[in-house]
């Protein structure tokens, strides 16, 4: 379960979280919509605890994220539960594809013989539909496709309980992210992981969410179940889902 | 009252510089004595800024010995001590112009690739993706850069040195027309053990100095392609004058009567 609390945070004089609440019940894929710049990566980070939040809490599992000390064990072991897949990939191009998916059971507390390591690496990338060969290529070396699907494999190859996806189709053609989508829908249900996913594509959230939560004015205007979403009665969701530049969203942000 | 607050603000700025790098350095230091450690990271970072420097040192000190040798014989020449060169030459390149060129080079060389693989790194945020794969990016990333560069940096000064008294040599005894063997001798008598220490240490300093300002710059780089060229600029500037700056404070405590 993972819970935000009236959770605040500013950049300088921007005010990007203004009180976000919501809550994620464990096994459940919550897919945050809202437009670009409204602080959807800043509240998945704030989880993560890559950003500090000015006020409010962020729970998981009734921990507290903020009281975890950088660096400490306690910290460590709070990571370990959890894979993210970044927008880019970010994966590290001084290593190989097999290096990077299998980067956490390489070094740490979870580390593994290298030729285990290796063996799990390739049944993840085999996992996200990759071939054994692309196993020793750099990242550089790939498409943009592949990269997503090989920081899937990495987000997926230490077995997490919870999978952060930030914008898992930005960037990829319609069918590329129609298969990134089906993947992410398949992994997320037989793992029975805890998925929160920030995007602003329709498509993926039908294909992703069970429930559907809309971030804007740094608040969440409300949350549902995804099949619920066209007649929620809310403008501002409606002028999302449509895409239209008349409503109460103003365009220019 | 206006020049006043701008006045105050870029003290105050400078001031809270000074502080940043300096709770940088020490957490960085601080990872020396925890674990995890990353061995093999280091092994990387002595090859990249050790070995792979190698060329570039060598060609800086090898040009300047031999242009020191021959200022040193013009200007000598004016007041009949043309005989000197083999023992300023060594002073010169061992006690200042080694550790500095060799350290502006480091500068150039390795403080710029760390700052701008490091800036890129946070920009394409795979300084977030380390952390989130428990990897503290301080461990990961800077202590193997800093304490290569630190411990390497002393053997390049050392290499340097050699290298530029061979450049003066070189031209002392081809284009001057000393003694090969004299000027050897004039070169190993007057070094002392002083000398060679202070090199090294100098060395030592500017090497940590420049993996720093490599780290410090790049984690704290602005997004998107300028963000990584003002971290980049920014390093090496300030690695630069430092290295300067800390050469002056180290004569001054090696040698100052």
């Amino acid at each position: 379960m993972i819970e935000l609390q009236d959770v605040h945070k500013s950049f300088g004089p921007k005010h990007v979280l203004r009180g976000v609440n919501l809550s994620v019940p464990r096994g459940e894929s919550m897919v945050i919509i809202g437009g670009s710049g409204t602080g959807k990566s800043v509240a998945i980070k704030c989880v993560l605890g890559l950003i500090t939040p000015d006020s409010g809490s962020v729970t998981v599992d009734g921990q507290d994220v903020t009281k975890l000390r950088q660096g400490s064990s306690e910290r460590d072991a709070f990571l370990a539960r959890f894979g993210m897949l970044f927008q880019g990939g970010a994966l590290f191009d001084s290593l190989t594809v097999w290096q990077n998916v299998a980067f956490r059971l390489l070094r740490g507390s979870l580390k593994k013989p290298k030729k285990e390591a290796r063996e799990i690496a390739i049944e993840k990338l085999r996992r996200v539909g990759l071939t054994p060969d692309v196993a020793d290529l750099y990242p550089a070396e790939l498409s943009g496709g592949m990269q997503k699907r090989v920081g899937l494999a990495r987000a997926i190859a230490a077995e997490p309980e919870i999978i952060f996806f930030d914008e898992p189709t930005t960037g990829l053609d319609p069918i590329m992210s129609g298969v990134i989508n089906d993947l992410i829908r398949e992994i997320v249900v037989e793992m029975g992981a805890t998925a929160m996913t920030i995007t602003h594509d329709m498509t993926s959230v039908r294909a992703i969410a069970d429930k559907v939560a809309m971030l804007h004015g740094g608040k969440i205007r409300g949350t549902g179940p995804v099949a619920d979403m066209d007649n929620s009665g809310d403008p501002y969701l409606a002028q999302f889902i449509s895409g239209s530049a008349d409503g109460p969203i103003e365009a220019v942000r | 009252m206006r020049l006043l607050a701008v006045i105050g603000a870029t003290v105050l700025g400078f001031l809270a510089a000074i502080g940043r790098v300096a709770m940088f350095a020490v957490d960085t230091v601080s990872h020396l004595i925890r674990a995890p450690w990353y061995p093999k990271e280091f092994g990387n970072q002595l090859i990249q800024i050790g070995y792979l420097s190698l060329p570039v040192v060598g060609l800086t000190t090898i040009f300047t010995g031999g242009a020191l040798a021959l200022q040193i014989y013009a200007g000598g020449a004016r007041f009949s001590a043309e005989a000197v060169v083999p023992q300023i030459v060594a002073i010169g390149m061992v006690r200042e112009l080694g550790p500095v060129l060799v350290g502006l080079m480091i500068a150039a060389r390795v403080t710029s690739s760390i700052a701008a693989e490091i800036a890129t790194m946070k920009v394409t945020e795979q300084i977030d993706a380390l952390v989130t794969l428990s990897t503290n990016p301080m461990k990961y990333l800077t202590l193997p850069r800093v304490l290569a560069a630190t411990l390497v940096m002393p053997v390049l000064v050392a290499i340097g040195d050699i290298i530029g008294i061979m450049g003066g040599y070189l031209v002392g005894v081809n284009r001057l027309g000393f003694n090969a063997a004299t000027y050897l001798k004039n070169t190993l008598d007057f070094l002392e053990p002083l000398d060679i220490i202070s090199s090294l240490s100098k060395g030592a300093v500017f090497g940590f100095i420049a993996a720093l300002m490599g780290c410090y710059f790049g984690m704290r780089s602005a997004r998107g392609a300028a963000g990584v060229g003002a971290a980049t600029k920014g390093a090496v500037v300030a690695a630069s004058v430092l290295i300067l700056a800390a050469n002056f404070v180290l004569t001054e405590l090696f040698f100052a009567a």
